[in-house]
């Protein structure tokens, strides 16, 4: 009876077609936007994320997120120092000075001043250039998202100019940074030379980055760290978390993408269940003769099983070929750079239409199997 | 022994104000071997009684039985088992599945009961050919006229070779001449000596096929005639 089932599905290609149309399309837009939302959210980490030389970030008491930073005192740098089972503890400093280039363009750009002695935290994904030529003077790395920003239409090179606070600097590397969530430019820089693009002469402290020594974990560490010396102290992914959360709280944005995933799974369960119940109902007459003929009920509920299972299969597989290329597509795009199609939104868009499918048949089924075969003599 | 022994079969419909009694005590029977006719106005309860033969519905009261078997005893999967293995419906409507071809459609008894696919539709592109319709088995129903479909119906009913064929107005959507075409088929292809024939009709110009007619009216049968096959 399943070649009976399968012809039966396919048997009407308008409707099997709407059929797999309805699921492909409720796939797609689950998968999109529950993808492109945790994205932007873990925007909100990746400046953290791409600094791969601290385990622990040692920073202000009560800090939240990573763009709200206190100074810290020197004498802090020396109190992490001395707590035992750090290996190493650097400075890092966070601005946002304005950048200018000779041709007048301007943005606010995302400073993170490094270690002079030891440039821990450089960027590590170079498209040009070395970031070991951030110890020559004057010079820094930029990413590459700011550079087509501040030099538009130029194509990618170093020896670039760009003035922060009446300072000369050029252009010694282009990064591939993971782009943070506030979009600004980022420039990478020796500490000593990033205080003075923000104008000001006194030291501004913003984290200590810490490795710990051999043996001594990282959650350890901050905990010890933060009991000695009454500071915050975060692990890596602590820290992103929490910066990850502030955006959630503190922006319309989780509400926004909120509503269009709501929308989206009414949409899909509507859509999808309302059709595949119809297909079921407009049916129904030929489940009606097959039962008088002597189908049983567990036949038909093989037949409803094996025809929800290829609709499912074959819609959500063509929906997540959608989504692949979406995102295949969308990582040319600048602005959208290191969005990644998650494993977790494919899978759980593909368990939710399997769920809204299994529903949506049971209530056909329920049809099907209180359906009066003698109603087949009546026309 | 009789194929179906009906007795004082009781059954209505509707609840409180409007409940009608719509069987009020049938007496029916049909032999093997014979075409017996069930006739009578529209609405006297014709299909409500083969319904209740068939196992599609169950009467209030009375006792069916088939080939000696009593339909009752049996659970309710078993009267679907036994429904499969030893009927064969022709409906008014014929209920062809659209998306399945003639021979396929003939096949969906011998598919329900398991067999393979390719010997199932073989067994009933023969029959289809038996039928006179062979060269039309490949053919959507949709593609065939009234007559053709109710030829692919009949071959539905015959292809398991069942011992009780049950067709209720095989001939009311057709023109006259198909009618008797389908007719003749069937007197001439279903009956078998260890098969039961009952067709409910009231188009009195296909009497003549019959072996027994059974007048019913008004949920009682009134009198039963034996005019013989004249064919
Ligand atoms: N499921 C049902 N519910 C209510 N009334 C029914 C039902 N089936 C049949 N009837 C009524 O029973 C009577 C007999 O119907 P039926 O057996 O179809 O008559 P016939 O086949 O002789 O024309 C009719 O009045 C019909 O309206
Ligand atoms: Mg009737």
């Amino acid at each position: 009876m399943t070649y009976v089932a399968f012809q039966m599905l396919i048997g009407d290609r308008a409707k099997y077609i709407g059929l797999l149309f309805a699921v492909a399309f409720s796939t797609f837009l689950l998968q999109n936007q529950t993808s492109i939302f945790s994205n932007l959210m873990k925007r909100a980490g990746n400046q953290i994320r791409d600094v791969t030389d601290a385990d622990v970030w040692v920073m202000a008491p009560k800090t939240e997120y990573f763009d709200q930073t206190k100074a810290l005192q020197e004498s802090d740098l020396q109190k992490v120092r001395g707590v035992s089972g750090v290996d190493y503890a650097v400075r890092i400093f966070k601005g946002l000075p304005i950048a200018k280039t000779r041709k007048g363009q301007f943005a606010a750009c995302s400073v993170l001043g490094l270690d002079d002695a030891t440039l821990l935290g450089a960027p590590r994904n170079m498209i040009l250039g070395n970031w070991q030529d951030l110890w020559k003077p004057n010079c820094i790395v930029l990413d590459k998202a700011g550079y087509l920003l501040l030099f538009p239409g130029e194509e990618l090179k170093l020896g670039q100019e760009l003035e922060l606070n009446d300072q000369r600097v050029k252009v010694v590397g282009i990064s591939d940074a993971l782009p943070a969530f506030t979009t600004f430019p980022l420039i990478h820089a020796r500490y000593t030379e990033a205080l003075t693009f923000q104008g000001r002469q006194r030291q501004q402290l913003s984290f200590v980055l810490v490795r710990p020594t051999v043996g001594t974990s990282p959650d350890e560490l901050a905990t010890r760290i933060a009991e000695q010396t009454g500071l915050m102290a975060l692990t890596t992914s602590q820290f992103q978390r929490a910066s990850v959360v502030y955006y959630l709280k503190n922006t319309g944005i989780p509400v926004n993408f909120g509503i269009t995933v709501v929308v989206s799974i009414i949409v899909g369960l509507v859509v999808t269940g309302q059709t595949f119940y119809l297909f079921i109902l407009e049916n129904l007459k030929q489940f009606g003769a097959l039962k008088a003929i002597g189908v049983t009920n567990g036949s038909m509920l093989g037949m409803v099983l094996f025809q929800s299972s290829l609709v499912w299969f074959v819609g959500v597989s063509i929906g997540t070929a959608l989504s692949a290329t979406f995102f295949n597509i969308s990582s040319l795009v600048i602005q959208l750079r290191h969005f990644i199609f998650f494993w977790e939104s494919a899978v759980g868009v593909a368990a939710f239409m399997l769920l809204i499918i299994a529903l949506a048949s049971s209530a056909g089924l329920m049809r099907v199997i209180r359906l009066q075969p003698a109603e087949v003599f009546r026309s | 022994m009789n194929a179906v022994h009906c007795q004082q079969i009781e059954k209505s419909f509707g609840q409180g104000e409007t409940r009608t009694k719509v069987l009020r005590g049938v007496d029916f029977a049909a032999a093997q071997g014979e075409m017996t006719f069930l006739v009578g106005p529209s609405g006297c309860g014709k299909t409500t009684l083969i319904s209740i033969i068939a196992g599609l519905l169950a009467s209030d009261a009375g006792s069916v039985s088939l080939f000696g078997e009593s339909l009752c005893s049996l659970s309710a999967r078993d009267q679907i088992l036994f429904r499969r293995r030893h009927l064969g419906f022709v409906f008014q409507q014929y209920h062809l599945l659209p998306s399945l071809t003639a021979a396929e459609n003939a096949a969906v008894p011998l598919l329900a009961a398991g067999m393979n696919r390719k010997l199932a539709v073989k067994k009933a592109t023969e029959l289809l050919g038996a039928l006179g319709i062979g060269n039309r088995a490949d053919a959507a129903p949709r593609l065939l006229s009234g007559g053709q479909q109710q030829r692919v119906a009949l071959a539905r009913a015959l292809v398991h070779e069942p011992r009780l064929i049950i067709c209720d107005e095989p001939t009311a959507a057709l023109d006259h001449k198909s009618g008797e075409s389908v007719m003749e088929l069937l007197s001439s292809a279903a009956v078998h000596p260890d098969r039961a024939v009952v067709v409910v009709t009231h188009d009195n110009r296909v009497f003549r096929f019959a072996h027994r007619i059974a007048h019913m009216d008004d949920g009682v049968i009134t009198h039963i005639e034996s005019p013989g096959n004249q064919i």
